[in-house]
């Protein structure tokens, strides 16, 4: 990345200097072109983020109307237990599902970069299939799934897959299920692209195949496995139609507020509460943000980016 | 080929094997319960067949309160191919005049563009619910559409892309030639942008396919919902009982419709998909 901006900064398009009105009319025409994507940008971008904002610094009640708050909703939410159990449970979900998926795409982009027989092949497509399933259809299926009426397990293993003791790893799996081919492709995408000479000097020294998977493959793809494991925990962070779906399973273990998106979500269309609501999103968003930030800088060795 | 598969062994083959289960069963499980009744799917065996019902379960997905099936899977698809389309040719534009054209303000839009694409999505659905619903556009096709048509990655691939594979001479070239911008841009830069822009296509689609969210929140007239949503109203009145005629065989049956066009049209465009993951991960 930061090598193609460099690039392209050091490097006129235009051998020499071009003519005066020439580079007016690049200019307008550049403007035109990117002109439909900075609208949509500030229209569905730009402003709901400021109105966000906005909102979020107001409160409404019945006698007073909407009034300027500051940040007294910003300290409710912080203050907030149903808010404080949504984040503490999304950071678990994603301190646990996350290293899981990102685990299992791993090593399976790590046996179809070894098995290049017909059946990887077929492999790689099954578990890539997932992918292109709507995440409410994904989540409808494992609701069949565990369940004990209508599901395989429930009536073997006597695990109620959505007590409040399993709803978290059941959901985790539904995520897995759903993104591991997703990251498989990319992280294979990546093996593809190493040359395979080291392998070579590898294997002359005696090293087995699990050990150039582990110790060659896996640290040259590092930049890819981060990049994987950040979209990842972007997604985690915003976890809203999974437990939105399964919800009606079993209301007790999947409440309201399960997660911030869904206590959000609820906010507004359940209690009208749009004020808080926009809080609690801002907030979201704004951690999600700097979160992602911060990890990109942190890794930004490996990532390259 | 051979003789490297050989080396594979049989224990990569194996875990291969197990986890190919894993991601197949709940199809397997969808295939088979929507060939079932409803009785059939609660007492039959789950991972097999009993009487055979797929037919039926076919008319009554489609006949169901007067075929409004139809109606969300036609939404769907409208959905699906107004925003593809739509945000592919905003991100071309925007993805082309970014790697090849020189204005003012370029290089720091580009760097707001680079640091929006980590805000969150769903951060920002409800207040543009609120916004649109002051301008009067929430419940239309256009409350779903519109937002969709941004892609602020679409245009990072396709600026990647192109700042690449479009030499400069090419278009100063037709220049020369006396082409106009608009001119230089579609017969000689698009053409050779094709792989990237099928991808961003593809992924926008998808996207817009199996979008919930935003349509959840912006729609309440039935007629304008896509699948996603109608299945899960469905799927709502038939867990909670509160007199929805919505039956499980039907979900399921439906669900199984829903998703087969996408699984035909993913198996057939899959080089396009691996090859997009390929410009979006290893840069």
């Amino acid at each position: 990345m930061t090598q193609v901006e460099t690039r392209s900064a050091a490097a006129p398009a235009v051998a020499g200097p071009a003519p005066r009105f020439k580079r007016g009319r690049e200019a307008v025409t550049g403007w035109l072109f990117v002109a439909p994507f900075v609208v949509l940008l500030v229209a569905f971008l730009l402003l709901p983020m400021a109105y966000a904002f906005k909102l979020s610094l107001y409160r409404s009640t019945l006698i007073e109307g909407e009034h300027f708050a500051l940040f007294e909703n910003y300290t409710q939410a912080f203050k907030d237990p149903l808010v404080r159990e949504g984040v503490v449970r999304v950071i678990l979900f994603g301190l646990v599902q996350t290293p899981v998926m990102i685990g299992v795409a791993l090593l399976a982009a790590l046996l179809i970069d070894h098995a290049t027989s017909r059946f990887s092949r077929i492999f790689r497509l099954a578990a890539f299939v997932p992918y292109a399933v709507p995440v409410v259809i994904g989540t409808l299926m494992w609701g069949f799934l565990y369940s004990k009426d209508t599901g395989p397990f429930g009536s073997v293993l006597h695990i109620d897959f959505l007590s409040s003791s399993w709803v978290l790893a059941s959901l985790g799996n539904v995520v897995t299920w759903q993104w591991a081919g997703y990251n498989m492709i990319v992280l294979y995408a990546a093996l593809q692209g190493l040359p395979r000479e080291v392998y070579e000097s590898a294997r002359i020294d005696g090293a087995g195949p699990a050990q150039i998977a582990w110790r060659i493959k896996t640290p040259m793809i590092s930049s890819a496995i981060v990049l994987a494991t950040l979209f990842t925990i972007l997604g985690t962070l915003q976890f809203f139609t999974e437990p939105l779906i399964l919800q009606p399973l079993n209301p007790g273990s999947i409440t309201q507020h399960y997660t911030p998106n869904v206590y959000a979500f609820n906010q507004a269309f359940s209690f009208q509460q749009y004020n808080y609501s926009a809080a609690i999103s801002f907030l979201l968003g704004a951690v999600v943000f700097v979160g992602s930030y911060i990890f990109l800088f942190a890794t930004r060795k490996r990532s390259a980016l | 080929m051979n003789g490297k598969s050989e080396r594979a062994g049989i224990v990569p083959h194996v875990v291969m094997g197990v986890m190919a289960i894993y991601f197949l069963l709940p199809f397997w499980w969808l295939l088979v319960a929507a060939t079932k009744d409803n009785d059939g799917l609660f007492l039959s065996a789950p991972l097999w067949f009993s009487d055979f019902h797929l037919v039926d379960n076919l008319k009554t997905v489609f006949s169901q309160e007067n075929g409004i099936y139809l109606v969300w899977l036609r939404n769907s698809a409208l959905y699906a191919v107004v925003s593809g389309v739509g945000a592919t040719a905003v991100s071309a534009l925007a993805g082309y005049a970014f790697a090849k054209l020189r204005f003012p303000g370029r290089t720091k839009l580009f760097a707001l563009l680079l640091g929006l694409i980590m805000v969150p999505a769903t951060a920002l659905v409800l207040p543009t619910y609120l916004l649109m619903s002051k301008a009067g556009l929430v419940d239309s096709i256009w409350a779903v559409i519109l937002p969709s048509l941004l892609n602020p990655f679409g245009v990072y691939l396709l600026r990647v892309y192109t700042h690449e594979s479009v030499p400069d001479e090419m278009l100063e070239a037709a220049r020369i030639d006396g082409a106009g911008e608009l001119r230089v841009f579609t017969s000689v830069a698009l053409p050779a942008m094709r792989p990237a822009l099928v991808t961003v296509l593809l992924f926008s689609m998808v996207a817009s396919w199996n979008n919930f969210f935003l349509p959840l929140v912006m729609l309440s007239d039935d007629h304008l919902f896509p699948l996603t949503v109608g299945l899960r109203t469905w799927y709502m009145s038939a867990t909670l009982g509160n007199g929805g005629e919505a039956l499980f065989n039907v979900i399921v049956t439906g669900a199984l419709v829903a998703i087969v066009p996408l699984i035909a049209a993913f198996l057939l465009l899959q080089r396009y998909w691996r090859g997009g993951l390929t410009i979006g991960a290893v840069k």
